[in-house]
């Protein structure tokens, strides 16, 4: 089966029908990026709105009732639309088969209908955006969301939907990592990045349906009135919480973990050495899935849970912590003596370092229930969500943006400009959001529109750092879109990277490999590989002796 | 990988599938005899054990998970673990209300009629 | 690649049957496990609102018919029986049998959704309903409303399941007649028989549960 040269998964047929019906993970891994920045780019704008109407006490810009649709809206399409499907439906629909030397994921049809169910989640959004958008924050908390009469049921329908979404993409993962791995490639040769998409899908499927079952009582209470959640009628709104904490909790690793997987990938590579401690990154990832769903709780400690789950929650919380800082020390110990190049892919990887560490320190100190009860739906916790879901998975999904933008496009990127982004990126994202950490620790309460007077210089330059920000993603979208068309060749391996997506050409062909790709070595076994014009050439002279030591 | 196909999977005699068919009406019919007494907290005991019984019948058996790979029972039983955690926590708190700060009354009273039910 | 005959089932990213096939099963075990914890979430709901009502629960089962719920289980539980069968004859070669298996489940499965209908019916008529919806007088608890709630929810989001079975099981039954499957290749049906199990098994928790308070 010979591939003509210079065919590949983009050009061999440009119809809009065969990408329309494609089968191809890359093509769906592409539209998916196509859909969730054009949602990056909604809910950005509804971000810089609610700054510029916080740059100054009293109403601005809009009214009340319009802010609180407009933070719902930027929570809900964020979290729904961009960041879930983000990483692993786009970045990681295009990586993992290549990555694990597969021709396509296991269900490709069920991977196309992920997509579409994707669109028909972003349409049922967009409605309810256009019929009075839902004022509830994304959390959709009763019992205020059941008596409020902006349009909750197609927000929450819109949610609803994009959870199957997600938990097709979550299936296709799991049964492609299990079944479908090349000869060769066994769990501990897999790289760090797939390890990572295992265990996000874990995720995805434990706790997508009981989102689904929760969003349809929710849906059945303001309909019909069954009263579960409706403590005049004998129920309870805190068991909402619950439920709707049983997934979202764990929701926030399916946002996290696959950035960490990037993370792993970026480190080793653009260190140039065999990443430190590869088993214990690989079971911290199925870790932190794990324990992740023994917590949520914690987002509860004042709503009237008991004390004994309260101190329960609050005690598992901590645990969390361990698996993430392995892999921090991890990633720090990989660095240490490493051949470091600082391409723009490795500044979003350190930028994703610092910023997480500040995000996850915060969280251990939320999770105490004593300082929770302080900063419990202030800024604090503004902030401290902003540095792990923004600071940590935007940066990583930009960062693998970046690290991959050559395999995806067969095209390379303004470097000069990618470094300037990236530094303006981090410098207006700690201006926006570090001054948060401030008002909240001063009490200033989390989707208020109005603020007193003493939070005002705070408030302005947390705005100005909005901007700084905003600048950063401009000059991206600029330079990004400049490489499509007019961006030089890539090799096929710019980075020099080992795992298998680099063996394959820029842009790859359908089958993703010509040949079945060469596995005599690790995924990170920079000591014993290097790569010069994209071949690669063993350390030492050594001969092509397959190793039998898996490490 | 040799050129296998679905012909070489275990097929399971009939009478297995009959036996556990009769196995589960028979099972049917206990639990039901078995609610007509009152035992108090026994009887959701064993209206749950028996129930759990059939399942697992049905799961080994007609689901081929005694048979098949070990993979797949593992999922089973990590769906139940999971709801275990699920309800487990939740009735951490349901359950627990208001025991350790002991408060004037339950933070709802349960058995509140606030208003008159719309007819 | 592709060396060897290549059967027109086999999709082209897979190297072998049993490598279609084992995907094929461990999806929709993956997708049952989503199914457990979709469900789980009504249970959850179920166990605390009775840890916290028995005696309420107690008094509003007795409205339900535990002879039709019983009828119900012998149905679902004798279908469950044909669907295996069903299997079994393909694994066989048998095609002919296959078909009358997969008619007889079908026609199971609808008689479990007509005597639903008339459980149903007579609670519309009697006000016995979810909610605020709820008007029968007859109980003697204090929100009864609330087990209704679940009743409905769980048998309603299992009669959902019931319907969409019957879909899939008339949509194999045309593969078969249509000579697509044989004991080579049936992995449609093995899947369709794994939800309907799955169906099955639900029904036997929610039976107990709802039919059989002590």
């Amino acid at each position: 089966m010979s591939v003509a040269q210079g065919v590949n998964y983009l050009n061999e047929d440009k119809s809009l029908k065969s990408w329309l019906f494609t089968l191809d993970h890359k093509r769906i891994g592409v539209m998916y990026l196509f859909g969730v920045m054009t949602m990056f780019l909604l809910g950005g704008i509804f971000a810089i709105l609610i700054r510029l109407e916080l740059l100054a006490p009293g109403p601005d810009l809009m009214t009340a009732d319009t802010y609180n649709q407009m933070f719902t809206l930027h929570g809900a399409i964020m979290i729904f639309l961009f960041i879930i499907p983000a990483i692993p439906a786009a970045l990681g629909n295009f990586v993992l088969p290549l990555m694990i030397g597969a021709k396509d994921v296991a269900f490709p049809r069920l991977n196309l209908a992920s997509w579409y169910v994707y669109l028909l989640g972003a349409g049922f959004a967009l409605f309810s955006m256009l019929a009075g958008a839902a004022d509830t924050g994304w959390t959709f908390y009763t019992p205020y969301s059941t008596t409020t009469s902006t349009s909750v049921i197609s927000m929450t329908m819109a949610a609803f939907i994009l959870g199957f979404s997600s938990i097709f993409t979550g299936v296709n993962f799991i049964a492609t990592i299990h079944k479908l791995r090349a000869p060769g490639m066994t769990w501990f040769k897999m790289p760090l990045m797939i390890w990572a998409l295992y265990a996000t899908a874990v995720i995805q499927i434990l706790a997508t349906p009981v989102l689904g079952i929760t969003l349809v009582l929710l849906v059945l209470e303001k309909a019909f009135g069954i009263g579960i959640f409706d403590p005049a009628m004998g129920g309870d709104p805190v068991l909402f919480q619950h439920f709707f904490w049983f997934y979202s909790h764990p929701a926030v690793y399916i946002m996290v973990l696959p950035g960490m997987g990037i993370i792993s990938e970026l480190i080793a590579t653009f260190s140039k050495k065999k990443i430190f401690g590869y088993k214990l990154i690989a079971y911290s990832s199925v870790a932190i899935a794990l324990i992740s769903f023994l917590v949520w709780g914690h987002h509860m400690f004042t709503s009237g849970q008991s004390e004994l789950a309260a101190m329960v929650f609050s005690f598992l919380t901590f645990f969390v912590g361990i698996p993430s800082g392995v892999k921090m020390f991890n990633w720090l110990a990989t660095m240490y003596k490493g051949r470091i190049s600082f391409e723009a892919p490795m500044l979003w990887a350190l930028s994703f370092m610092f910023l997480f560490a500040i995000g996850g320190f915060t969280g251990i100190m939320l999770g105490a229930i004593s300082l929770d009860i302080h900063f419990h739906d202030t800024y604090f916790v503004v902030a401290h969500f902003h540095y792990v879901m923004m600071g940590g998975t935007v940066v990583a999904f930009f960062g693998g943006l970046h690290y991959w933008w050559p395999k995806i496009w067969g095209r390379m990127y303004n470097e000069t400009l990618a470094k300037i982004s990236v530094i303006l990126v981090f410098i207006g994202f700690n201006m926006t959001f570090f001054t948060q950490f401030i008002l909240g620790s001063q009490g200033m309460p989390r989707r208020y529109f109005n603020y007193l007077d003493q939070y005002q210089p705070l408030h302005a330059f947390s705005s100005y750092g909005s901007w700084v920000l905003g600048l950063g993603f401009i000059i991206m979208a600029f330079y990004l879109i400049h490489s499509l068309f007019r961006g030089k060749k890539a090799p096929d391996n710019p980075w020099g990277a080992l795992t298998l997506e680099w063996q394959t050409s820029s842009p790859p062909s359908h089958h993703n490999f010509d040949e079945i790709p060469d596995l005599d070595h690790d995924p990170y076994d920079y000591d014993k590989l290097m790569v010069v014009d994209d071949k690669l050439i063993r350390k030492n002279g050594q001969s092509e002796k397959k190793e039998t030591t898996v490490n | 990988m040799s050129e296998h196909t679905q012909s070489n999977h275990h097929i399971l005699p009939l009478k297995v599938y009959l036996g556990i068919a009769g196995a589960l009406f028979v099972l049917t019919i206990i639990t039901v005899a078995v609610s007509f007494f009152h035992f108090g907290e026994l009887n959701i005991i064993v209206a749950l054990l028996i129930a759990a019984t059939k399942g697992t019948l049905v799961a080994l058996y007609f689901m081929h998970l005694k048979y098949d790979n070990k993979l797949y029972m593992t999922i089973f039983v990590l769906s139940l673990i999971f709801l275990a955690i699920f309800l487990g926590f939740t009735m951490l708190d349901t359950n627990f209300r208001g025991e350790i700060d002991v408060s004037e009354g339950p933070p709802i009273d349960q058995n509140a009629i606030i208003y008159e039910q719309q007819k | 690649m592709e060396h060897a005959e290549h059967p027109k089932f086999l999709q082209h990213h897979f190297t072998d049957a049993e490598q279609q096939a084992e995907s094929a099963k461990l999806g929709m075990w993956i997708f049952l496990l989503t199914e457990i914890l979709l469900f789980g979430g009504l249970f959850v709901f179920y166990a605390i609102f009775r840890s916290w009502h028995p005696d309420m629960f107690y008094e509003a089962h007795k409205v339900l018919s535990v002879p039709l719920g019983t009828l119900n289980t012998f149905v679902l539980i004798t279908s469950s029986l044909t669907m295996a069968l069903s299997i079994r004859a393909m694994q066989l070669n048998n095609r002919k049998q296959t078909i009358w298996y997969l008619v007889a489940t079908l026609l199971l499965a609808a008689t479990f959704l007509v005597v639903k209908y008339f459980e149903y019916h007579h609670k519309f008529e009697l006000g016995q309903l979810p909610g605020r919806f709820y008007t029968y007088e007859g109980i003697n608890a204090v929100n009864p409303h609330i087990f209704f709630s679940v009743y409905f929810t769980m048998t309603g989001l299992h009669g959902i399941h019931v319907l969409i079975g019957m879909i899939v099981i008339t949509w194999v039954l045309v593969r078969t007649i249509k000579n697509d499957f044989s004991s080579e290749y049936y992995t449609p049906i093995e899947m369709t028989g794994l939800y309907w199990h799955l169906v099955d098994l639900i029904w036997i928790f929610l039976f107990p549960l709802l039919y059989l308070i002590g």
